[in-house]
C-alpha cells in the first residue's frame, strides 16, 4: 500500500517537473505546439472532407435504387429482364424479417430495360416499377425529388415520372405522352403509352437520364408479372453492416429452401458488389486518409524530436547533476517522455478542438462545388460536400500522433539519460 | 567566397544532428510534393489521353447544335471538303468520319436500345483505340460482307452483347429512323466484341461500317462527325484556330463548328481542376506543418548565440549584416533540404514511372476515366520544382522572423545573456 502511494507521489513530482520544464522556454514550446496543432487540425479537417466526399458518394449510390443489400433471381444480374423475376417475393421478405428482425426495411421493385419513344426522339432507358408509398423511405425518388408536376399515386396506371435530363434529351415535356417498348415476363414485345405526370431531379445527371418510374402495379400489369418482382432492396442501419447481412441472408435463403426461378438459388449482393466504383473510391480515400496522417506526423515528428533535443542539450549540466544526486537513468527517460507526452496532448487537444469547430462550421452549409458540377459528375461525386468525422478516424489520427510521438521521443529521452555526471560537468 | 557565406555555412554545421533533422523534415516534404505532383500530372495525362482515344478525339467538326441535340439531320454535308481542310494543317496526325443514330437492336431473344455508330474501317484505327479494344473476334473489315456469310459486320460492346445474349457470328436486327424520316432497317452479324472499361460505352454502342450506315440510314455522303487527332495535345488550340479559318469557306445550314476535346467531354477538365485544387490544399497544410516544425531550428540559431551575436555587434558588426548572416544560414539549411528532397523525390518518382503503381481496387474507378491497370507518375520540370519552390517560399518567410528579431538586439543586454 505504501509502495503504491510512494510511486504515485513520485509520479506526481515527475509530472510537476516535466510541466515546469515544458514552459522554461515558452516561445520554443509555443512554436512546436503550433506545428502539432496545425498538423492535428489538418488531419481531422482534411480527413473529414475526404471522408465526407466518399460517404456522400456511397450514400448517393445506395439511395439510387441500390439499397444496402439486394436480392435478385439467379439469372437477373447477367440478363436483367422481366423474364427473370423473383416469383414469390413474400417468401423472401418473410426470410428477411426472420433474419434481420423487425427493424430491417425493404422494398421490392420491377426493373427492366425499355426503349423510350417520343414524337421526336428514341432512346434507351430503364423502367422502374416502385412501391409508391414505401420507395421514398429508402431511395432518393419520392415527392421531394419532384420539381415539376406531381409524384405517382399508389396503383396508378398509365402515368410515368421522368428525370429532368431525360425530358430535355427527348425533347418532350410534362403532360405529354411517351411510348415505352419492352419485353414482358414471357419475352413477348409489348409497348404502351404513358403520360408524363412528374419530373424529378437527382444528384447525378446520369441518374436522371437512366430511370423512368411507374407504379409497381402498372409495371406488373403491363409486363404480365403476376406479382413477381425484379429485385428486393434491403436497408440497414449503416452501410458497414451490409456484407454481414448479405452473408446471413444468403445462408438463410438457402436453408429455408426458398428457391428462385427454376429452383435456382437467389443472388444476394451487398452494395459493395453492386457499386464497384463507389467501393473503390471509399477504399482509396480510406487509404489516402491514413497515408495523410502518417505524412503529416512525419513532418511534425522531426520538429518534435528536434525541439526536445534542444531542450535537453540546454540542460546537460542539470541532467548530470540529477544523475550525480542519484536519479536513475530510467527516471530521466520517464521525465523527458512526460514532457513529450504533455506537449503532444496539449497540441492534440487544441488541434482536435480546432478541427471539431471547423468541421462543425463547414457542416452547416457544406462546401458548394456546383461551379464544378460537370467535373464532379464525371468523378461520380456530389455537388455539395459535407465533412464527416467518424470515431475511427479520430482515434486513428490521435493515436498516430500520440503513439508515434512517444516512440520518436524515446530517442532524445534515452539520450538525456546517458549524460554521465562527469561529462556533464565538463561540458557546462 | 565572401566571408559571410563561409561563416553561415560553418554555423549551419555547428550542430550536425539538429541540422540533419531539419534537413530531413524539409527533404521529406519536398519528396512527398515532387512525387504527389508528378503522380497527379501523370494521371491527368493518361486520363486525357485515354479518354480522347476511346472516342472523342482531339477535336471534331460537326454541324452546329449536333453536340447537344444529336439530331439525325444535323449533318456535315460534304466531309470530303472538311478533310481537305484538315489535310492542309501539318499538326494533324489523322482523321476519320463517323455517323451515328439511336436504334432498336434485337437479337433472337432480346431487344435493347443502342447507339449505332458508322465508322470508317480503314481510318478509325488511326484515330481511336477502338481496334485495340476488341476482345473477341476481329475489327470491322473494309471489304464489308464479302468476307463472311450474309450481312455486314458489327462490333458490339461487351455489356450490350451480354444483355442481348449474342456471341460472334450471331445476327442482330437494327431498326431506326433514317435521315429523311424513312424506316431504316438492316441485319448485322456480330464480328467482334469490344470492352473499353467504360460501362456506359460498353453497354450502349454498336459499330458498323460507315458505308453501310450511310446507305441504311439514308445519309448519302453526309456524316455527323469528322474526328481528328493532332500530333500533340498542346497543338490542339492552334489546330482549332487554323481549322476555323479553313472551314469558313464551306457554307451549309446549320453551319459547321469545330469542337475541341474539352467541349466534347465537358467535365474532364473540371474534374482535373477539382483534383488539382484539393491536392493543393493538402500540400499547403503539409508545408505549414513543416515550416513550424523547423522554425525552432531557425530560432535556436538566434537564441543560443545571443552572447556571441552581442560580441559581434560590440566589435562593430551592423545588425543588418547579422540579419543577413542568419538569413543565409536558414537559406543554406533550406537549400540543402530542398536539394536532397528533390533528388530523392525524383529518384522515387522515376522508379515508379518505370514500374508503375498498382492502385489496388482502383480499376473500376480508373476505368471511368479510361485508364486501365497501373498508374504511372510523370516527372517533369514543373512537378519537380513547384512543390519545393512552395517550401522555399514558406520556410523563407519563417526564416525572416529571427533575422528581423536581431534588429532589436542591444549589445549590452546580449552580452549579459547567459
Amino acid at each position: 500500500m505504501s509502495d503504491m502511494s510512494e510511486a504515485l507521489a513520485r509520479f506526481g513530482v515527475y509530472l510537476r517537473i516535466a510541466w515546469r520544464n515544458l514552459w522554461r522556454n515558452r516561445r520554443r514550446t509555443a512554436v512546436i505546439l503550433t506545428a502539432i496543432v496545425l498538423g492535428v487540425w489538418s488531419m481531422i479537417l482534411l480527413g473529414a472532407l475526404m471522408r465526407g466526399l466518399a460517404e456522400e458518394m456511397v450514400e448517393n449510390g445506395i439511395r439510387t435504387l441500390t439499397g444496402h443489400v439486394q436480392i435478385h433471381a439467379e439469372r437477373y444480374r447477367s440478363d436483367p429482364v422481366a423474364a427473370h423475376p423473383i416469383r414469390d417475393p413474400e417468401a423472401v421478405t418473410a426470410t428477411i424479417r426472420e433474419v434481420l428482425g423487425p427493424g430491417a426495411r425493404w422494398v421490392s421493385r420491377v426493373r427492366v430495360p425499355v426503349v423510350v419513344d417520343t414524337a421526336r426522339k428514341t432512346g434507351g432507358a430503364t423502367l422502374v416499377g416502385i412501391d409508391v408509398e414505401r420507395e421514398p423511405e429508402l431511395s432518393f425518388i419520392g415527392p421531394d425529388a419532384i420539381v415539376d408536376g406531381r409524384f405517382l399515386e399508389p396503383g396508378e396506371a398509365g402515368a410515368v415520372v421522368v428525370g429532368r435530363a431525360l425530358l430535355d434529351e427527348m425533347e418532350t415535356e410534362l403532360g405529354h405522352k411517351l411510348v415505352l417498348l419492352a419485353q414482358d415476363a414471357h419475352d413477348a414485345s409489348v409497348s404502351r403509352a404513358f403520360r408524363i405526370v412528374g419530373v424529378y431531379r437527382a444528384e447525378l445527371e446520369a441518374t436522371e437520364k437512366q430511370y423512368l418510374f411507374v407504379s409497381k402495379e402498372a409495371a406488373d400489369g403491363w409486363l404480365a408479372l403476376d406479382g413477381a418482382v425484379s429485385e428486393i432492396a434491403v436497408e440497414l442501419a449503416d452501410h458497414r453492416q451490409a456484407e454481414g447481412a448479405a452473408r446471413k441472408l444468403r445462408a438463410a435463403l438457402v436453408a429455408d429452401g426458398v428457391g428462385g426461378e427454376d429452383g435456382q438459388p437467389f443472388q444476394v449482393a451487398s452494395w459493395r458488389e453492386l457499386l464497384p466504383v463507389q467501393r473503390a473510391v471509399l477504399d482509396i480515400f480510406e487509404g489516402f486518409v491514413q497515408l495523410w496522417y502518417v505524412v503529416v506526423f512525419i513532418a511534425m515528428g522531426f520538429g518534435v524530436v528536434n525541439t526536445i533535443l534542444m531542450a535537453i542539450f540546454e540542460r546537460v549540466r542539470e541532467l548530470g547533476l540529477l544523475r550525480a544526486l542519484g536519479m536513475r537513468p530510467g527516471a530521466i527517460v520517464v521525465e523527458v517522455l512526460m514532457e513529450a507526452v504533455m506537449m503532444l496532448l496539449i497540441g492534440a487537444a487544441a488541434g482536435n478542438l480546432l478541427g471539431w469547430a471547423s468541421v462543425a462550421a463547414l457542416a452547416v452549409h457544406g462546401i458548394d462545388l456546383s461551379a464544378m458540377a460537370a467535373g464532379m459528375e464525371l468523378a461520380g461525386l456530389s455537388r455539395v460536400v459535407y465533412p464527416v468525422v467518424t470515431r475511427s478516424d479520430l482515434l486513428l489520427a490521435n493515436g498516430v500522433v500520440l503513439i508515434l510521438g512517444v516512440v520518436v521521443s524515446l530517442y532524445p529521452a534515452v539520450k538525456a539519460s546517458r549524460f554521465t555526471p562527469v561529462e556533464a560537468m565538463r561540458q557546462g | 567566397m565572401s566571408i559571410e557565406l563561409r561563416m553561415a555555412w560553418r554555423n549551419v554545421w555547428r550542430n550536425p544532428r539538429r541540422t540533419w533533422l531539419t534537413v530531413a523534415a524539409i527533404a521529406f516534404a519536398c519528396l512527398v510534393l515532387v512525387f504527389m505532383l508528378s503522380f497527379q500530372l501523370g494521371s491527368y495525362a493518361s486520363m486525357i489521353d485515354s479518354s480522347v482515344k476511346i472516342e472523342a478525339g482531339h477535336l471534331q467538326v460537326q454541324a452546329e447544335g449536333y453536340q447537344d441535340d444529336r439530331e439525325m439531320r444535323q449533318v456535315v454535308r460534304d466531309p470530303a471538303a472538311v478533310e481537305r481542310a484538315l489535310s492542309g494543317i501539318p499538326e494533324i496526325e489523322a482523321f476519320t468520319r463517323r455517323a451515328s443514330a439511336f436504334a432498336v437492336v434485337s437479337s433472337e431473344d432480346r431487344t435493347y436500345g443502342a447507339l449505332v455508330i458508322g465508322v470508317d474501317p480503314v481510318h478509325e484505327p488511326e484515330v481511336s483505340s477502338l481496334e485495340s479494344l476488341v476482345r473477341e473476334g476481329s475489327f470491322l473489315s473494309s471489304t464489308g460482307s464479302s468476307s463472311g456469310t450474309g450481312g455486314d459486320g458489327a462490333l458490339v460492346g461487351e455489356l450490350l452483347a451480354r444483355n442481348l445474349q449474342v456471341g460472334l457470328g450471331d445476327e442482330l436486327t437494327v431498326i431506326g429512323q433514317g435521315r429523311d424520316g424513312s424506316v431504316a432497317a438492316t441485319v448485322l452479324v456480330v464480328r467482334g466484341i469490344f470492352s473499353s472499361g467504360i460501362d456506359d460505352f460498353d453497354r450502349s454502342a454498336v459499330h458498323m461500317p460507315l458505308a453501310t450506315f450511310q446507305e441504311v440510314f439514308a445519309m448519302g455522303d453526309a456524316v455527323h462527325e469528322v474526328v481528328a487527332v493532332g500530333r500533340d495535345l498542346w497543338d490542339v488550340p492552334e489546330i482549332v484556330r487554323r481549322l476555323r479559318g479553313a472551314l469558313a469557306g464551306i457554307s451549309q445550314t446549320p453551319p459547321l463548328v469545330v469542337l475541341d476535346w474539352n467541349e466534347l467531354m465537358p467535365g474532364l477538365l473540371q474534374s482535373i481542376q477539382v483534383d488539382l485544387v484539393s491536392g493543393l490544399i493538402f500540400y499547403v497544410a503539409l508545408i505549414l506543418v513543416v515550416a513550424f516544425s523547423i522554425l525552432n531550428t531557425f530560432l535556436m540559431a538566434f537564441l543560443e548565440r545571443t552572447r556571441e551575436l552581442g560580441v559581434m555587434m560590440a566589435i562593430g558588426t551592423t545588425p543588418g549584416r547579422l540579419g543577413r548572416l542568419l538569413l543565409l544560414e536558414s537559406l543554406f539549411l533550406t537549400g540543402v533540404g530542398i536539394a536532397v528532397g528533390i533528388a530523392l523525390g525524383c529518384a522515387v518518382t522515376l522508379y515508379f514511372q518505370v514500374h508503375g503503381i498498382d492502385v489496388s481496387g482502383a480499376n473500376e474507378l480508373l476505368a471511368r476515366f479510361g485508364i486501365s491497370g497501373r498508374m504511372y507518375p510523370r516527372l517533369s520540370v514543373l512537378s519537380a520544382l513547384v512543390g519545393p519552390l512552395l517550401v522555399l517560399v514558406v520556410t523563407g518567410a519563417a526564416a525572416l522572423y529571427p533575422a528581423l528579431k536581431i534588429r532589436r538586439l542591444r549589445p549590452v543586454e546580449a552580452l549579459t545573456h547567459v
